[in-house]
């Protein structure tokens, strides 16, 4: 699992939002197109790539995609 | 006492009564004077709603209502009913792009082929009575409404919607009614897995005009009218208990 894939797979969840707006220091809630559904697609995405069961206060505690990366890897 | 509600002298058979909405039904029921079978897949906490039973009641009965022996065996094991509350039920949250036909497939069985295969052994083989009333826990989801990365839940329960409408018209020649019950969200743990957290559940009951969740007592009185005497005249109809959700 690397960083950079995971922020491809990230950003592929997303419709509006430009991909180049996804680096591993992307604030993603405060992005525009963030919302309850995109965390749950974001949960399905990690459970179908890397078979890791994310928890909402995964996502919670994660500023970055970045941090998000982290938890799930230490969840591998 | 006067009391048009009352399930004394009928036996009451409850699936998912090891937890949640199936185990408060198994409790009031017994407390209005049923006696009350209960069925679920885990003997520890059958035990529980065993043991917060009123009355003395029947022992309960271990079965994992989607191994068709368990089905067969929990059958043969009763002999007459006076009603059927098919409860066991889970859900599965996932946006629908990701929702494959295998977690489709896990759900369906558990909230339809289970207790479609149940109702329908009960019914050919006689052990529910004339006059027996079958309720199924249906929901507000898939019936008046849906939520986020709700479609394999909502299919589940909209489908038992159909299935009681029909099976109310076949079985009314045997004088047996088919009711549905549809709750908003009830204060379980049906989203323990954690995908939602507590802090969206806090924001959602916001959306309640009653402002809370429901309990599950509070289905069970619902329950409770479809399966007494009260209700003799009422077959295919659906219970809506969502705290005014679906008027919004």
């Amino acid at each position: 699992m690397e960083l950079q894939e995971f922020i491809t797979n990230f950003a592929n969840q997303f419709e509006e939002t430009d991909p180049s707006v996804f680096t591993k220091d992307t604030i993603f809630k405060d992005l525009d197109e963030w919302s309850s559904l995109m965390a749950l697609s974001i949960i399905a995405m990690v459970d179908e790539e890397y078979g890791v069961a994310l928890k909402g206060d995964d996502i919670r505690s994660a500023n970055t995609i970045e941090d998000l990366y982290n938890i799930i890897k230490s969840k591998k | 006492m006067y009391n048009p509600f009352s399930l004394e002298n009928k036996t009451i058979l409850v699936t998912g009564a090891s937890s949640g909405i199936g185990r408060a039904i198994a409790i009031e029921c017994s407390k209005m004077g049923a006696s009350v079978i209960i069925t679920g897949r885990n003997e520890e906490r059958l035990k529980e709603t065993h043991s917060r039973m009123k009355g003395d009641q029947p022992n309960y009965i271990v079965a994992d209502l989607s191994l068709p022996n368990d089905v067969q065996n929990l059958v043969q094991k009763i002999t007459s009913l006076n009603g059927l509350v098919n409860c066991a039920g889970l859900t599965k949250v996932l946006p629908f792009p990701f929702a494959e036909r295998k977690d489709f497939e896990e759900v369906m069985e558990v909230n339809f082929f289970a207790p479609t295969e149940l109702s329908r052994l009960l019914v050919k083989s006689k052990k529910l009575q004339k006059g027996a009333s079958i309720v199924f826990i249906s929901s507000v989801s898939g019936v008046y409404c849906s939520a986020v990365a709700g479609s394999i839940y909502s299919s589940s329960k909209g489908v038992i919607n159909g299935l009681a409408k029909a099976m109310a018209l076949d079985l009314a020649p045997k004088g047996i009614r088919v009711n549905c019950v549809n709750p908003g969200m009830i204060d379980t743990h049906i989203f323990s897995e954690g995908k939602i957290t507590q802090e969206q559940l806090k924001e959602d009951m916001k959306r309640y005009p009653l402002k809370r969740y429901g309990k599950p007592e509070e289905v069970a009185y619902a329950v409770i009218y479809l399966l007494s005497d009260a209700a003799e005249w009422i077959t295919g109809s659906n219970l809506l208990i969502d705290g005014g959700y679906t008027l919004l």
